[in-house]
């Protein structure tokens, strides 16, 4: 914690380049929901969803992620920090390298991201009607898909204690995951659909909760108990994902630079 | 250590405008004002015609080699590169198969441009950076670049197009091949869309550099130039047709992101690649963007060599 505000003290020691950040992160997102409503000036629905149900998936994949990213983004800075010699010092110190690792460069323009996604879910959701009875589970699929987020990023930061010079091979997973699942999964192929749905469990972040919430039809026709199975597969991903890193930094040689 | 910033004191060494170097100027001259004060704006006699062409033919192959020396990091890229190019495909054959033929885009078309796209990210750098300028500029190590008799800009971008030519290789090849076994994508029939589209991704590549070496400068008026970098990513991304291609930009935003220089890295040699576009036409208009830049960027160059304070000893 101290550790982060310090990092975003040093980042307002430039404070046109902090606004610029702040402004430049809002933005960034913002584009992507420009883009998904340009898409629906030309259709009036997505893979068989609507504009504020993509809205809705947008808003609480979006959500997830952020805060993810916030809290644990940075883990996917191993390479660099093994690289330059500094994760040894991480080593040496009396906190966990996997803490410190986080709030390296805490990026607190992040929030931005965060606020720019809570709106989105904040308009998406009243145009919906969703009853209370279904309601409930929205705070709670955020909150799986932020360990889930948080679990893949831990898999991609354990994953470069084996692929130093290829750190780009985990943004696939981490981002691509985002992008992923801010779209209705119809859209995508079905192998795709059940390759995120069984073996790395995006599906889970908002889509089987979302049907649930949604109330609509499983398109591929997987079972309906599958909607509840949020929280055992954000809790099966961040056992892995502790177990990866964990046997990663067991491997872990210094170059001795 | 390699902390990003630089700590106070090297922020009021900034504040000072003097950027410390250890070593002299070229003739011994020991005080900046020798260097750069009476005797013009450059240290030496800047050098012309053949002896500078092989020189940046030098910076040139070495750009390339200092780049091929990590193939593994440019292969994971292109690997990433290629899964987003999927999860982008998709999205656009959604909407093409919603509405066939938008845009005067068939489903094929719409595929085409995203993966090509994709591999354009490596060598136009589409994510920023790429120029290890600003890092320099902060360091105080850009004061030995600007004593060298060649232009600062020119030998940037010579290093840069060895990059970029490398990373066409490593990165943009790649997806475009997954791309085209496993959905089929169009290529250009004949040898002169061919000629065309080297000439149009070549002039694409120097209108990255321009914009991005603008971005680099700005560091020697703001000192921390992630700011400036993220909101260039935005332009970029949005406004060169990564995010969506431009022809579905409904209208004034349509001709606005037509006309902006950021159109003349992704959407015009996609275009041209695709027989979409007027090849004189398209390629006039990325030349006109790429003398604009380069012209700015020597005027940023001019100013900023002014500011430059050199600390002799």
């Amino acid at each position: 914690m101290l550790l982060a505000v310090t990092w975003i003290r040093a980042a307002a020691q430039y404070p046109l380049s902090m606004v610029m950040l702040v402004i430049g992160s809002f933005l960034v997102t913002g584009l992507e929901l420009a883009a998904i409503a340009l898409i629906f000036t030309h259709t009036a629905s997505l893979g068989g969803f609507t504009l504020p149900e993509v809205m809705f998936l947008y808003g609480t994949s979006g959500t997830s992620f952020a805060l993810a990213d916030l809290l644990f983004g940075n883990v996917d800075k191993l390479s660099q920090h093994v690289k330059a010699g500094t994760f040894d010092a991480m080593l040496i110190r009396p906190a966990s390298p996997f803490v410190q690792m986080a709030v390296d460069r805490f990026s607190f323009q992040r929030f931005g991201r965060t606020a720019q996604a809570v709106t989105v879910l904040a308009i998406a959701l009243p145009q919906l009607h969703v009853p209370w009875q279904r309601a409930w589970m929205v705070p709670l699929m955020v909150l799986c898909g932020i360990v889930l987020f948080a679990a893949i990023w831990t898999l991609g930061g354990a994953l470069q204690f084996l692929l130093t010079d290829a750190p780009e091979i985990a943004n696939a997973f981490t981002y691509g995951g985002g992008q992923l699942t801010q779209f209705p999964l119809t859209v995508f192929g079905t192998d795709l659909v059940r390759a995120v749905t069984f073996i790395v469990p995006l599906a889970f972040v908002n889509w089987q909760p979302g049907l649930y919430v949604l109330d609509r039809a499983d398109p591929l026709g997987l079972p309906y108990w599958l909607r509840f199975m949020g929280p055992a597969a954000a809790l099966t991903l961040a056992c892995l994902a502790g177990l990866a890193w964990r046997a990663g930094l067991r491997r872990y040689r210094s170059t001795g630079s | 250590m390699t902390t990003g910033l630089p700590g106070p004191r090297g922020r009021v060494a900034l504040r000072r405008r003097r950027h410390a170097v250890r070593c002299g100027g070229p003739d011994g001259a020991e005080n900046a004002d020798d260097l750069y004060g009476a005797a013009g704006y450059n240290a030496s006699p800047a050098v012309t015609g053949g002896a500078a062409f092989a020189l940046y033919l030098t910076i040139f192959r070495y750009g390339f080699r200092r780049h091929a020396t990590y193939w593994g990091a440019a292969l994971a890229g292109a690997f990433t590169n290629t899964v987003f190019g999927f999860l982008r495909a998709y999205v656009l054959i959604a909407l093409w198969h919603a509405r066939p033929g938008l845009a005067g885009y068939d489903v094929t078309d719409a595929i085409t441009f995203c993966f090509l796209t994709q591999g354009f990210i490596g060598p136009m750098e589409l994510f920023g950076g790429g120029l290890d300028l600003a890092q320099r500029v902060r360091t105080g190590d850009v004061a030995l670049d600007l004593s060298r008799p060649a232009s600062l800009q020119m030998w940037a971008l010579a290093d840069d197009l060895g990059r970029a030519v490398f990373l066409f290789v490593a990165r943009s090849v790649p997806p475009t091949l997954v791309g085209a076994v496993v959905f089929g994508i169009h290529l250009p029939g004949d040898a002169a869309t061919w000629a065309a589209f080297s000439a149009s991704m070549t002039l694409g590549v120097v209108v990255s550099f321009g914009l991005r070496y603008l971005v680099a400068m700005s560091t020697f008026w703001i000192v921390d130039d992630r700011g400036v970098q993220s909101l260039s990513l935005v332009m970029t991304m949005f406004f060169s047709g990564m995010t969506l291609p431009l022809v579905l930009f409904p209208g004034w935003l349509g001709t606005l992101a037509d006309a902006l220089p950021w159109a003349a890295m992704v959407q015009v040699p996609a275009d041209v690649f695709l027989g979409k576009r007027d090849v004189l036409g398209a390629l006039a208009f990325q030349a006109a963007w790429v003398a604009a830049l380069l012209a700015a960027g020597a005027a940023v160059t001019r100013t900023a060599r002014r500011k430059v304070v050199i600390q002799g000893g």
